[in-house]
C-alpha cells in the first residue's frame, strides 16, 4: 500500500436532491415491470465511498447522473467514471466498486461496462482493458483482502 | 465460492436430478443409445443451401454459480463441466475456482486447471475420479491445460504471463519440461497441435505465439507470433481450435472478432522447417460482445460463443475466390441461447449426431444438436 494518500486534498461537491426513492415503490400494478432508467442506475452507485476519503463518488464528482448510459430494451449499462487525479491508483478499485455494486444490484441479463472518462487517467487504455475482462475480475474477488475492501466501499451505498 | 468439476450423467432425454450430496467428479455424464441415424447422403453438401436448426436437446442445471467450460470424453460419451460453485470433493485439491478442464486422449484422465495455480489430474476409476497429482508452479491463477496428442506431454497458462510444458512420466508422475516466457501479459489458453507437437498460445496482450522444438530435444522456442501487424487481433485472444485436418486454425477475441489462419503442415511433416501462419479472413459483425470460445468440428463448422448471449455456427463458402483464398459464412446464429454470456462451446466427438455444449454465466450447461430442417 502507498503510505501517502493518492489525492490528499480532495475538492468535495454538494450533492444534487435526490429524487424519492420510494417513489419505485409506489407502482400499484403488480405486473408492470418497470423500465430501468439513469437515475435508478446511479442510485445504486452514488454513495460508494471512495477507498481513501471518507466522501461518496458522487460527493467526490467521479460519479454523476450523466455518468451513466442505460439501454433498458437491450439490457447494457455503461458507467464512466472521473478518478479525482490522473495518476489515481485507486481507479481500478473504483471501477472494481462500481461493477461489484451493479451486478449485485441489477437483474442478472444486464450486460455491464465500466471504463474511466477519456482524457482523465494516465494509464486509461490499461485499466479500462483490465475493469472489462471479467476472468480478471472473478480472480481478483476470490482475493480476500481486495473483497475486504471493496465492502468496505460498498456498505455505505446499501443503506 | 469454491470451485466445482461435474461430470455429469444423461439418460436419452430425460437427465435424473441430482441428489443434493452428489458432488463434484462423481457424477458421471454418458449418453444413452446415440439414437441412430441414417447417414444423410448429402451430408458433406453445401450445409448454406439446407435449412439449419440448432435445437436445444438437454439442459443440465447442476451448477449453482457460472460455468466456465465444458469438455467432452474423446473416447466416451461423457461430458465434464466445471465451475465456481461449492463442493466438497474438489475443495481438498482445488481451493479456487477451477477454470476450465481437459481430457486426455485416452479419456481416462481429466486435468483440471484451476485459479489457486495449481493443475490436478484426475483419474476416473469407474464410480468416482481421483487426484493423482498436482501440478504446481505457477505464480498465480492458471486459466488453461491441454494435452498434445499423443498424451506424452500437458501444457498449462497462467496470469503470470507464462506456459509450462509438462512431461507425463509413468507412476503418476509429471515433470516441468520447459517454463515459457514471451507473452507480456495474461494467457488464456494453451492448445496443442492435432497432429504435431506444436504449442499455441493465446493471450491478453492481443496475441497468439507458436512454439516449436525444432530439433526435438524438448527445447521449446516461440516461433512464431501472430500480433496485430500480421493482421491479428486488436484486443485480448480468448481461444483458439484447429480444424481436423490441423492445416486451419479459428481464433476469437474481445475485439468482437473470429480470425481464421492457415499454414502449409505437409512441409512441416516432411520436416522441412517451420511453416508460419498466415491469415485467411476476419469475421466481424457477428458478435457485438465479446467472443470467449470458439470450436471448429470434425465436419468443418465452426461455432463461437460469446457475451451477447449467443452462438454463432459457419462454414466455409463454396464460392472459392482464387485470390483471396477461402471465406466463411454464418450457417446461423442462435440468439439468446443461454441468459447470460456464453463462456465455453465444444462439438461432441461423435460422429453419429452434430452435438454442440455451451456453458455460460448463467450456470448452465447446454446441449444441442445441428438439425435439418425438412
Amino acid at each position: 500500500m502507498v503510505s501517502g494518500l493518492i489525492n490528499e486534498n480532495p475538492i468535495v461537491y454538494e450533492i444534487k436532491e435526490r429524487r424519492d426513492v420510494r417513489a419505485y415503490s409506489s407502482n400499484t400494478d403488480e405486473l408492470s415491470v418497470d423500465a430501468i432508467d439513469q437515475l435508478e442506475v446511479f442510485d445504486h452507485i452514488r454513495d460508494i465511498k471512495d477507498p481513501e476519503h471518507p466522501y461518496s463518488l458522487e460527493q467526490l464528482k467521479v460519479l454523476t447522473e450523466d455518468s451513466v448510459e442505460v439501454d433498458d430494451t437491450k439490457s447494457r449499462v455503461r458507467v464512466t467514471f472521473t478518478p479525482t487525479v490522473e495518476h489515481c491508483s485507486m481507479a481500478t478499485i473504483i471501477g472494481l466498486c462500481v461493477r461489484v455494486k451493479l451486478m449485485r444490484s441489477l437483474p442478472s441479463r444486464y450486460k455491464i461496462d465500466i471504463r474511466v472518462a477519456p482524457g482523465t487517467h494516465a494509464t486509461e487504455a490499461a485499466v479500462n482493458k483490465q475493469l472489462n475482462d471479467k476472468e480478471r475480475v472473478a480472480a481478483a474477488l476470490e482475493n480476500p483482502n481486495l473483497v475486504e475492501m471493496v465492502d468496505e466501499c460498498l456498505s455505505p451505498s446499501f443503506e | 465460492m469454491i470451485n466445482n468439476l461435474r461430470v455429469g450423467l444423461m439418460e436419452e432425454i430425460n437427465f435424473p436430478q441430482l441428489p443434493d450430496n452428489q458432488t463434484g467428479l462423481s457424477v458421471i455424464v454418458r449418453f444413452r443409445g446415440e439414437r441412430e441415424r441414417e447417414r444423410d447422403e448429402g451430408r458433406r453438401m453445401d450445409l448454406m443451401e439446407k435449412n439449419m436448426e440448432l435445437i436445444e436437446v438437454q439442459k443440465l442445471e447442476g451448477h449453482t454459480d457460472r460455468v466456465w467450460n465444458a469438455a467432452w470424453n474423446p473416447v466416451s460419451p461423457i461430458l465434464a463441466s466445471c465451475s465456481g460453485d461449492n463442493t466438497t470433493v474438489l475443495e481438498e485439491t482445488h481451493t479456487r475456482t477451477v477454470r476450465s478442464c481437459s481430457w486426455s486422449p485416452s479419456g481416462k484422465l481429466l486435468a483440471t486447471a484451476s485459479f489457486d495455480g495449481t493443475t490436478a489430474i484426475w483419474e476416473d476409476l469407474g464410480d468416482e475420479f481421483e487426484c493423482i497429482s498436482t501440478l504446481e508452479g505457477h505464480e498465480n491463477e492458471v486459466k488453461s491445460v491441454s494435452w498434445n496428442a499423443s498424451g506424452s506431454y500437458l501444457a498449462t497458462c497462467s496470469r503470470d504471463k507464462s506456459v509450462w510444458i509438462w512431461e507425463v512420466l509413468g507412476g503418476n508422475e509429471y515433470d516441468c519440461a520447459s517454463v515459457l516466457n514471451g507473452h507480456t501479459q495474461d494467457v488464456k489458453m494453451v492448445l496443442w497441435h492435432p497432429t504435431m507437437d506444436v504449442l499455441f498460445s493465446c493471450s491478453y496482450d492481443n496475441t497468439i505465439k507458436v512454439w516449436w522444438s525444432e530439433d526435438d530435444d524438448g527445447d521449446y522456442q516461440c516461433v512464431q507470433t501472430l500480433d496485430e501487424s500480421t493482421n491479428g487481433h486488436s484486443s485480448t485472444v480468448w481461444a483458439i481450435s484447429f480444424n481436423a485436418a490441423g492445416d486451419k486454425m479459428v481464433t476469437c477475441s474481445d475485439d468482437l472478432t473470429l480470425k481464421i489462419w492457415r499454414a502449409d503442415i505437409s512441409m512441416m511433416h516432411s520436416g522441412e522447417g517451420y511453416a508460419p501462419w498466415t491469415h485467411v479472413c476476419t469475421l466481424s459483425g457477428y458478435h457485438d460482445r465479446t467472443i470467449f470460445s470458439t470450436h471448429w468440428s470434425s465436419d468443418d463448422i465452426i461455432a463461437s460463443g460469446a457475451g451477447d448471449d449467443a452462438i454463432g455456427l459457419f462454414v466455409e463458402s463454396k464460392q472459392h475466390d482464387s485470390v483471396n483464398g477461402p471465406s466463411f459464412n454464418l450457417l446461423l446464429k442462435k440468439e439468446k441461447a443461454h441468459e447470460m454470456d456464453i463462456n465455453s462451446v465444444q462439438w461432441s466427438p461423435s460422429k453419429e449426431n452434430r452435438l454442440l455444449a455451451s456453458a455460460s454465466d448463467d450456470g448452465m450447461v447446454k446441449i444441442w444438436q445441428l438439425e435439418t430442417i425438412p
